[in-house]
């Protein structure tokens, strides 16, 4: 159990046989991963695939039943403490954004910071305006996330997320419920924090993103790792049929 | 290369505006709305007018007794005369001060929460929800101070409305909010209890609930503990209306998207602070309408306190109509009754709408 002791010491994320079933349905399969500090993952498949349902157990929005999880050096178990220490070190973007929508964009922000990291107001408040400039929205602030376009509010959500200074970012489909004219702002987001160092683990279908900065590609299908490989290769050379055909499909359309 | 005109901005023709305008689109909107509005016209205006006639034109006002009620229309001289306990109940006059006092701070507390720019809104309204309720207690109740005590059963009328209806509003919200929570709990003993809770009570009528309070809850608790009959009135209504609110809450909670919860879980919020500052203030702007329906009902329900001897507004009505100085003019107390209770309905309707506008945030 306790081999976080002797963890390699760029080691942030590692999953080790880790299964997660839905009632009957096994929905993670003996899942294996490490997660190198400032790594950047791409992880694709097909939908079903259990992609989304493994990064939310990241964070554990989502329990796994068997095997082991292990962020920073704490393991994610039904420990309240050790969950908390996990999510305030780990920032994710959700698909539809989640934005509070009875809250401005800088209460939004604000939020976290103030109630969990017990910042003054003052200081939460220019730690987020840091970031909407960051995310290129500053003058959007006092508006209501209801009043912004869906790219706004991605960046707002990124933002937000920033603002709890995480080491680990979580992008769960963000751009798939964007309007195809600001799928780019968000992606021009996520180029610049990648560069900047961030560990990041996107499920995306954007392989341009994932070519441009992912280390690794991760191809799953029906809970399994079906295939990884850094971007190059994945693309070009892929090793599995199941991967081939998908990337077929998602290329040439 | 052309360049684009834009044509200049014209008014409206003035066939749509106006007085004219207005008749002209909602109600003789082409010929079949123009006859239904001369048929409802014709249906309406004679019931209305004669109406209006009996509580206006041919009313009489002022006087002392019914020999004054001479015009065949409403005979307001019967409320004028009755109007002090319609109002206090079985005060005692010479301390209907204290009733007053109670009536003006009222006025001037809800007047100041509801007004935006009040300064330190937020320590007046817990300062209204703690030490007020207090010092009411104490200024109406008496027996402190040197003020002459006045026994709760002496209260009545509008005051005693008022004080039921505001106890029940003021309590039953917040019992309703943890219960609604704990029905939606995982833990399954808090949850169970609060799913029987809710169930048994919103089942119940509530003249039984009333029924058992007044005459059931003193076998059970000892009797050096001598309950009085209010309270057990008002907590009676407050486990009922509770249940009915915490349902109206629980509707609310339930139309807020997963992804707010879960929004709130990944960025470290605790359970209570994701309820506090995520989820309810979502769940209950969305509730408003059901809340403040909830609220009217209770406000309306406080007269069947009447069954268990309290002399609310309408039973102070009731009573008065069995005088024989005034026989025969009910119509007349049930009128003023309404109106009363419409007017205190209307103002928490209307104050909702515009809470509704004012949260709107554009989603």
């Amino acid at each position: 159990m306790n081999q976080a002791t002797n963890p390699q010491p760029e080691t942030v994320i590692e999953l080790k046989g880790m299964n997660k079933w839905y009632g009957e349905f096994h929905v993670l399969k003996d899942l294996n991963l490490k997660v190198t500090k400032g790594e950047k993952i791409v992880i694709c498949g097909p939908s079903g695939s259990g992609k989304s349902t493994m990064i939310r157990c990241i964070n554990r929005l989502e329990e796994h039943q068997t095997g082991q999880i292990i962020v920073n050096g704490t393991e994610l178990t039904a420990d309240l403490k050790n969950i908390h220490i996990v999510r305030s070190d780990v920032g994710m973007c959700f698909q539809h954004f989640n934005l509070f929508p009875h809250l401005t964009v800088l209460q939004n922000c604000c939020l976290a910071p103030i109630w969990v990291k017990k910042l003054p107001q003052a200081e939460a408040e220019a730690t987020a305006m840091k970031y909407l400039e960051r995310v290129k929205i500053p003058d959007q602030a006092d508006k209501y996330p209801g009043q912004l376009s869906g790219g706004q509010q991605q960046r707002v959500a990124i933002a937000r997320s920033l603002c709890m200074n995480p080491s680990i970012m979580l992008f769960d489909e963000p751009t798939s419920a964007l309007d195809p004219e600001m799928v780019r702002e968000v992606l021009d987001v996520m180029v610049e924090l990648a560069n900047e160092g961030m560990t990041m683990l996107c499920v995306t279908h954007e392989m341009g993103f994932a070519k441009q900065v992912a280390d690794r590609v991760i191809f799953m299908d029906r809970g399994e790792i079906i295939e990884e490989n850094e971007p190059t290769s994945f693309f070009e050379n892929p090793q599995s049929d199941r991967t081939k055909l998908f990337l077929s499909q998602i290329l040439n359309h | 290369m052309s360049v684009h005109e834009f044509k200049p901005d014209l008014p409206p023709p003035s066939s749509s505006l106006g007085v004219v305008g207005w008749l002209k689109t909602n109600l003789f909107n082409g010929p079949v709305n123009s006859i239904a509005t001369l048929v409802l016209l014709y249906i309406l205006v004679p019931p209305l007018w004669s109406a209006f006639q009996w509580i206006f034109l041919n009313a009489d006002w002022v006087g002392d007794s019914r020999e004054m009620c001479t015009s065949g229309g409403a005979c307001w001289v019967f409320i004028n005369d009755r109007f002090g306990q319609f109002i206090y109940g079985y005060y005692p006059v010479e301390l209907r001060w204290r009733v007053d006092a109670f009536f003006i701070s009222l006025a001037v507390i809800i007047g100041l929460l509801v007004y935006e720019k009040t300064p330190q809104r937020a320590k007046l309204g817990i300062f209204s929800l703690t030490i007020y309720p207090i010092i009411v207690f104490f200024l109406l109740n008496g027996g402190v101070l040197g003020m002459e005590p006045v026994e709760t059963h002496r209260w009545g009328g509008l005051m005693l409305t008022l004080v039921i209806a505001i106890v029940g509003i003021v309590a039953a919200l917040p019992f309703g909010i943890v219960l609604a929570l704990g029905r939606r709990s995982e833990m399954p003993i808090i949850r169970s209890f609060c799913t029987i809770f809710i169930e048994f009570w919103r089942a119940v009528p509530l003249i039984t609930v009333l029924f058992m309070a007044s005459v059931m809850l003193p076998l059970f608790v000892s009797e050096e503990i001598e309950f009085n009959k209010l309270l057990r009135a008002m907590i009676g209504i407050i486990l009922f209306q509770s249940a009915y609110m915490a349902e109206v809450i629980r509707g609310g909670l339930q139309a807020i998207p997963k992804g707010q919860y879960e929004a709130g879980e990944a960025l470290g919020l605790s359970y209570w602070q994701s309820m506090g500052l995520i989820i309810l203030p979502q769940a209950l702007k969305i509730t408003i309408p059901s809340i403040v329906n909830t609220f009217i009902a209770l406000f309306k329900d406080t007269s069947l306190v009447l069954i268990i001897g309290l002399f609310d507004l309408l039973a102070v009505g009731q009573a008065a109509l069995a005088d024989p100085a005034w026989l025969g003019y009910s119509v007349e107390m049930y009128v003023f009754v309404a109106f009363v209770f419409w007017l205190f309905c209307f103002g928490m309707s209307r104050y909702s709408i515009y809470l509704e506008k004012k949260l709107h945030t554009g989603h």
